[in-house]
């Protein structure tokens, strides 16, 4: 069967499914096609974005951060300013949008940070849609007040025991659910994952942030930025940004990944940044980057953030990578701690750990800048999910 | 593959579990007490399309550090003692890849494997793996899902055997098997002469019977493996099993 859109991204993506979710995929696709021709259904979710979501989200620029750098200026997308608290709610809208015009009435997600999870359980209340999280135990201990978020929203939340207990195993069990009740349940996936027509599909809900970004930073600077940093776990915020400064030469792209406790130790989450482990392979539908050992099993990860704790990347990511659009580094857990206390005391804003990660790259960045230049970070979510994990971190230290 | 002149007793186990050293010879004694053919299960991390008996046997199966060249060495070794049955390889793709696909395939012909059932690699994206696999074939799933269209573009160009999945889910679930099964199996009969073999969720001797009557062979995974995984002396237990499920066909 072919497939209405390209399922691949080069040499990355596809459709690497069981049998059972070939019909399911190809049902998705083609009501998501003729959703962006409905003019109907975008006007839908545009009035909702603005209306209920509190898009378009503003720019600020950072003038404390700036000045403490001493380099270039550096501004903040200000996605943790979205209801429920980061980016993740802008493709739970469109999905659950989509899911309710293919007359899908349950909708399971997987969820890590719980914020994609709190976004699913928050649309689906809007939409009157029944709403099954899944989430590995390990995240629900460290993720708490997301999982009595969810369930005050009226979902229901599944711990997942079985591998590592985290998002990776949430994502399989997900599958797993999609696979039993395909007829009545839509997969509301998360990031720019899985299989076709996922990372399209999740990259054109996520492009609002990229279209408002780059009006607001001509209006705000005349120009577009010299550089663009956003945090990579399986890369829908950055996805959603650069959308809108791909095709613009003069903007430098870093995607960052979780260093954790620094690539030599193994013990992070660096698809790009470990070539040991990091290698091209299928995990959950798509053909990327993925930690793996020598053996072809998924590696355990580890990053102190929830969201950024994960073995793979989205396939458009591999592609972006090997075509040396985008550069991909990685900051460990200490630096992002930094960066977290940093943006705090300094501009107000208490960002959340994955954003602290994009924090922390552009705070090296900026003093190797010029006072006339620009960075742009997509700040995706805010840090209020994370006071337990800094808190005990705090505790701990002597 | 031929239609049999007996229903098919196809059990599926995975190399390494409950040890490397007992699965060997759980294998062997399916083999001598009945089984048609064996699908021997390949561990990955992260099985989507499976259930939680299959999930934990394979995990446990990593734990005792099997690997695809262990489950390969493990197949010498079967084939060392003597056991000629028909085997099937079952696995995901991403240890596949790593294990790079023209040396995987040149020791499945070392090992006369017979097929290769990947449930995570659907006809579309089966390209590269088709063209190592010379005379062996991959082994096509058909769903309850799976519309007669798609049925009339698969089912035309397997090989070996159609794994007709009974239900809707992943392995050793529910008790409903698809009412939709009847008509399934005339859509596929009219596209194909292969044998159609049934999976997932038969776990008890009657409902291989049941399904044994519609189709022309069973594949029994977690069923076996919840037994022999419970039981003190494992290749005994395969033994017994095996046999039983050859009655339950047979008569």
């Amino acid at each position: 069967m072919k497939t209405l859109l390209p399922s691949k991204f080069g040499l990355y993506g596809g459709q690497f499914v069981p049998e059972t979710l070939i019909p399911a995929l190809i049902e998705l696709e083609k009501a998501y096609v003729e959703s962006e021709t409905d003019s109907q259904f975008q006007v839908e979710f545009a009035n909702a974005l603005r209306d209920f979501v509190g898009r378009p989200t503003p720019i600020t620029f950072a003038a404390r951060l700036t000045q403490a750098c001493g380099g270039a200026r550096i501004y903040l997308k200000r996605e943790d300013l979205c209801h429920t608290g980061a980016h993740k709610i802008n493709n739970a809208l469109g999905q659950a949008l989509l899911a309710k015009r293919m007359g899908k009435n349950r909708v399971v997600a997987e969820t890590g940070a719980g914020q994609h999870g709190v976004a699913s359980a928050t649309v689906s209340a809007l939409l009157g849609l029944e709403c099954i999280v899944y989430m590995g135990e390990v995240d629900i201990a460290r993720q708490h007040p997301n999982v009595n978020r969810m369930k005050l929203l009226g979902a229901t939340v599944v711990p997942v025991a079985s591998g590592t207990k985290t998002l990776k195993d949430a994502i399989n069990e997900a599958i797993r659910d999609w696979v039993t009740n395909v007829g009545t349940t839509h997969y509301l996936l998360g990031s720019a994952l899985g299989p076709h027509p996922y990372p399209t599909m999740v990259r054109r809900y996520q492009s609002v942030i990229g279209s408002e970004a780059t009006q607001q930073i001509q209006q705000i600077t005349g120009r577009n930025p010299d550089a663009l940093v956003a945090c990579v776990g399986g890369g829908s915020n950055s996805i959603g940004i650069f959308s809108g400064f791909l095709t613009s030469p003069e903007v430098k792209i870093f995607g960052v990944e979780a260093g954790g406790s620094g690539v030599a130790s193994g013990k992070h989450a660096a698809r790009f940044g470990d070539p040991s482990k990091g290698r091209v392979g299928v995990i959950h539908g798509t053909r990327t980057y993925v930690l793996q050992n020598a053996d072809g099993q998924i590696e355990d990860t580890h990053s102190i953030s929830a969201g950024l704790d994960y073995a793979a990347i989205g396939p458009e990511h591999s592609m972006l990578r090997d075509a040396q659009r985008v550069t991909y580094t990685n900051v460990t857990d200490d630096e992002a701690l930094e960066a977290f206390g940093v943006l705090c005391r300094l501009e107000g804003i208490i960002p959340a750990l994955e954003s602290s990660h994009a924090v922390a790259f552009a705070m090296k960045l900026a003093p190797a800048m010029r006072p006339d230049q620009t960075i742009l970070i997509n700040l995706s979510g805010r840090g209020d999910k994370d006071l337990d994990t800094i808190l005990a971190i705090k505790a701990n230290q002597p | 593959m031929k239609l049999p002149s007996r229903k098919l007793f196809i059990p599926y186990f995975p190399m390494g579990y409950p040890t490397i050293e007992t699965s060997i010879d759980v294998i062997e004694a399916l083999a001598k007490n009945g089984a048609d053919i064996i699908e021997i299960g390949m561990s990955f991390s992260d099985p989507l399309a499976d259930g939680p008996v299959i999930q934990q046997a394979t995990q446990t199966a990593l734990e005792q550090g099997i690997t695809l060249e262990k489950t390969l060495e493990s197949i010498a070794i079967l084939r060392d003692r003597g056991v000629i049955t028909p085997l099937v390889l079952m696995g995901y793709y991403n240890p596949l890849l790593a294990y790079g696909l023209d040396r995987f395939m040149k020791r499945c012909r070392q090992l006369q494997i017979v097929g290769l059932i990947i449930p995570d690699l659907p006809i579309e994206e089966s390209g590269e793996l088709r063209a190592e696999l010379e005379d062996i074939p991959l082994i096509q799933m058909i769903a309850p899902t799976t519309p007669n269209d798609r049925i009339a573009e698969l089912a035309p160009t397997a090989g070996g055997f159609i794994y007709l999945v009974s239900i809707t889910g992943i392995t050793g679930s529910g008790n409903s098997f698809s009412s939709a099964l009847p008509n399934l199996i005339a859509a596929i009969r009219t596209h194909t002469s292969l044998p159609i073999c049934i999976g997932f969720g038969i776990n008890s001797t009657q409902k291989a019977k049941e399904m044994g009557s519609m189709a022309d062979g069973v594949i029994v995974g977690s069923h076996l493996i919840r037994e022999i995984g419970s039981s003190p002396a494992p290749a005994m237990a395969a033994a017994a099993l095996a046999r039983q499920f050859r009655a339950a066909l047979d008569h």
